[in-house]
């Protein structure tokens, strides 16, 4: 077990892990909020309590994972100098302003306006309510842009230049607006919409084969169709975007996630794995495709891994890696076809009135029943996607620049690193069993609940009104 | 002033704001479990927190961030140097904030979540003040500027005692908030109340030990230009905010009270700033110093923070306004 002596290894371990959980819960977050956001204008411009309801029903629910998205973020504000203490002091001058103003610009922002949909109802006016959470969403969205800034500088750093050992920026612009930013910022968000979207149909189906809540399902089969959709269409550009940026700024990348060898045009696999030892991917492929895609030319050469590792020794990565970026690109882009099914399935659902064999299929059980679980299709392709790109910029930390294996912290043994491994894993599966629970329970409760505890909100003030003046939600 | 001394005149209030903010939130989920026996007890204290700790929070993140963009080096090394300590209070922020808003829903295991909710909170209050004692006192750091030292190293006498200070000025803290937000003639803020006289008395007696422990020590280094002044300063704000603590405290004047305890802390933050000035964080060698002129990043950085800080900080003002404003007056105890 030499790897679990090995701190370079073991802080990417710890990285890898608190890095995921957060992400699994930001997603969730920025899709949820959208619908959170949507739902709370309907009620407010209907004013009726069924859609007040559903609304604050929403609340509960974005709430809850916000929640955990903030707490494990916390993590990671700190981990740049608990764990690559190198790294910050390579690249502070450049990589701490983005994280610096995510902070000022967008967690004041979200956490001022969450406080006021959580304890805010019956404290603020209808229409400030419904703007915050518009403001709560439009925070989360300006935070993703700052980490994205971040993250893209890492992938293809732009705008600096290199004194004493460091990196000191020389055009904020430049660096913030580097090659990466642009597409890995669509790419991303539209993907986290996309996977909102899947968890409100979600719920839609939970209650459709119950029973219950016609209107929450209607409604969200509405706009999640409408969502979905839009997002998906965006999609095809941003990824492709995404994917022309990676194949012109970062060959070792491309290269990996085809598990490319030699310098020739690169076909596109549609599943398989590498064999690393024989050099050679195993599955099927249509020759040319990745190349025509990059460059609009099937026979386009790139480099493969042999060329650039001949080039510059050390700048490949391993093996490992390469298999790894291959298979989570790979189930990425299979997971993005079962996303394309499922938006057909939303759009059958959305049109049954409309046509006849619409109708047909929606009164089947199974759609709904298939369409309950299609969240899994985002989630897996925002993960696998997100592992895609920093398993295939390795063996760099900042592409090009500083080696992961150089960035760690000294001060910082393979002990500590174990130690606080095991109890992030202990504490990140309380969370995520709580969080779970109670997602459930709200799920299980439905806006039904909210409504008749609005009912006795109701009750109750009308009896008190007069002694209680402003009083705390 | 040169960028690189504004910066860190900024940071200092940056993280004396959230010692101020995060101090009575953190003090009042420390103080829940003993002056809070019944559920609508526990309930108001965290409604008296619950808007606005992820706010208060929020500070802590751009004083890091802050940190990292204007002197890398020194975040670098107090956060891989603290590490297990840093960790431990990372973990009580993350299962504090957690219990916080889920003991609501919860039912189930609102037990376990009011303990992690304490511990969350007990935990990072008192380790603020031991990583700032080890910081008045010196750290062995390498050349590279990494700390070389064991996790036990730190936990020297001076440091603990400046953590137990910190810890006191911290419940202390809450105990004025909760004076301030419980509804009048309740049980819970009469115990605040007493809470908060015990703190005063505790506090002072803290803060007179930790100076004679730090003068005793020789630890001291006004020779740079303007930390005597400042520090001068620091020592009249201490004095009129305890004595004036003390009286607003005896006559129920709790927002003045409340005043004093966050002037107290903040003057407290800047006895620190002006101790290590100009360094940031003091090594006992065989390394140097991380000095502000040595840490500091580039001016053409510095000046695109402070632009993105004339942006921001208004807008964060706009918030707090608002937030405070919109949860002003006391919490009821009980129901609705």
């Amino acid at each position: 077990m030499e790897l679990f002596a090995d701190p370079v290894f073991l802080a990417r371990l710890q990285f890898t892990i608190t890095v995921i959980f957060h992400f699994v819960f930001v997603p969730l977050s920025i899709g949820l909020g959208l619908f959170m956001a949507i739902f709370q204008t309907k009620a407010y411009k209907s004013q009726d309590p069924k859609d007040e309801a559903i609304a604050r029903f929403w609340v509960k629910v974005f709430a809850l994972t916000f929640t955990v998205g903030v707490a494990t973020g916390i993590t990671m504000e700190f981990s740049f100098g608990t764990n690559w203490a190198d790294y910050s002091r390579f690249v502070g001058d450049i990589f701490g302003s983005p994280l610096a103003a995510e902070a000022l610009l967008a967690f004041f922002l979200e956490s001022t306006f969450l406080g006021v949909l959580i304890f805010g109802k019956k404290k603020v006016g209808k229409k400030f309510y419904m703007v915050s959470s518009w403001l709560v969403w439009f925070g989360s969205l300006l935070s993703a842009l700052w980490i994205l800034i971040a993250n893209s500088w890492m992938q293809t750093p732009a705008g600096y230049e290199i004194a004493d050992g460091k990196a000191i920026v020389v055009d904020f612009f430049a660096a913030a607006f580097n090659p990466e930013t642009i597409p890995t910022y669509v790419h991303t968000v539209v993907a986290l919409v996309i996977m909102g979207a899947f968890v409100a149909f979600a719920f839609a189906c939970y209650y459709h084969l119950r029973g219950r809540n016609e209107r929450f399902v209607t409604n969200t089969v509405k706009f999640g169709t409408i969502v979905m959709v839009v997002a998906t269409v965006l999609m095809m550009p941003a990824a492709h975007m995404q994917a022309k940026v990676v194949a012109d700024e970062q060959p070792s990348k491309l290269a990996a996630m085809e598990g490319q060898y030699e310098t020739e045009a690169v076909p596109m696999f549609l599943f398989g794995f590498v064999d690393t030892e024989n050099q050679t991917v195993v599955g099927p492929s249509i020759p040319g495709l990745t190349s025509f895609l990059a460059a609009g030319d099937f026979n386009a050469e790139y480099p493969g891994l042999n060329d650039l590792e001949a080039a510059e020794p050390g700048s490949t990565p391993t093996d490992a890696e390469v298999q790894t970026t291959f298979i989570n690109y790979h189930i990425m882009i299979i997971m993005m076809g079962v996303i394309c099914l499922g938006v057909l399935i939303a759009l059958i659902l959305a049109l049954k009135d409309r046509f006849a064999f619409c109708g047909k299929l929606a009164n089947k059980r199974w759609i709904w029943k298939v369409m309950g679980y299609l969240w899994i299709a985002p989630f897996l392709a925002i993960v696998t996607g997100w592992c895609t790109a920093e398993f295939g910029r390795q063996p760099w930390i900042v592409y090009g620049e500083l080696k992961t294996a150089d960035a760690a912290s000294a001060a910082v043994s393979p002990e500590m690193l174990l130690i606080t491994i095991i109890l992030f894993l202990v504490i990140y599966l309380l969370i995520w069993i709580a969080w779970g629970r109670l997602l459930f329970k709200f799920l299980q409760e439905g806006p039904e609940s909210v409504e008749s505890s609005m009912q006795l909100e109701a009750a109750a003030a009308s009896t008190d009104a007069d002694k209680k003046g402003g009083e705390w939600a | 002033m040169s960028l690189q001394i504004l910066w860190f005149i900024l940071i200092g209030l940056l993280l004396a704001v959230y010692y101020v903010l995060d101090g009575f939130d953190l003090g009042a989920g420390i103080l829940s479990p003993f002056i809070a026996k019944e559920e609508e007890e526990k309930e108001a204290i965290i409604k008296a927190v619950g808007p606005v700790w992820d706010g208060n929070e929020v500070w802590l993140l751009t004083g890091g961030g802050a940190l990292f963009a204007a002197f890398a080096p020194a975040y670098a090394t107090a956060f891989s140097g603290f590490y297990l300590a840093i960790m431990l209070v990372l973990f009580g922020l993350i299962i504090r904030a957690v219990a916080l808003e889920f003991r609501t829903y919860d039912t189930a295991w609102r037990k376990l979540w009011d303990i992690l909710f304490f511990i969350g909170s007990l935990v990072p209050a008192l380790l603020y003040g031991v990583a700032l004692g080890n910081c008045l006192q010196g750290v062995a750091l390498d050349m590279n500027g990494d700390y070389v030292g064991s996790f036990f190293d730190l936990l020297g006498l001076f440091p603990l005692a400046v953590g137990i200070l910190g810890l006191s000025t911290i419940i202390l803290q809450g105990a004025c908030w909760l004076c301030l937000k419980i509804e009048l003639g309740t049980e819970l803020q009469r115990k605040a109340a007493n809470v908060r006289s015990i703190m005063q008395i505790v506090t002072l007696v803290l803060v007179l030990a930790v100076t004679v422990m730090f003068f005793s020590a020789g630890g001291l280094n006004l020779s740079e230009g303007f930390s005597l002044p400042v520090a001068a300063i620091g020592v009249i704000v201490l004095i009129v905010a305890v004595v004036v603590g003390f009286m607003s405290a005896t006559r129920g004047k709790d927002l003045v009270a409340f005043i004093c305890s966050s002037l107290m802390c903040v003057a407290l933050f800047v006895l620190f700033a002006a101790s290590i000035f100009p360094d940031i964080i003091v090594s006992s060698g065989p390394g140097p110093s991380i000095t502000i002129a040595s840490a500091a990043a580039s001016d053409y950085n510095l000046t695109v923070m402070t632009i993105i800080a004339c942006i921001g900080v208004p807008l964060v003002l706009i918030y707090h306004v608002l937030i405070y404003r919109a949860f002003r007056g006391r919490v009821p105890v009980g129901k609705k």
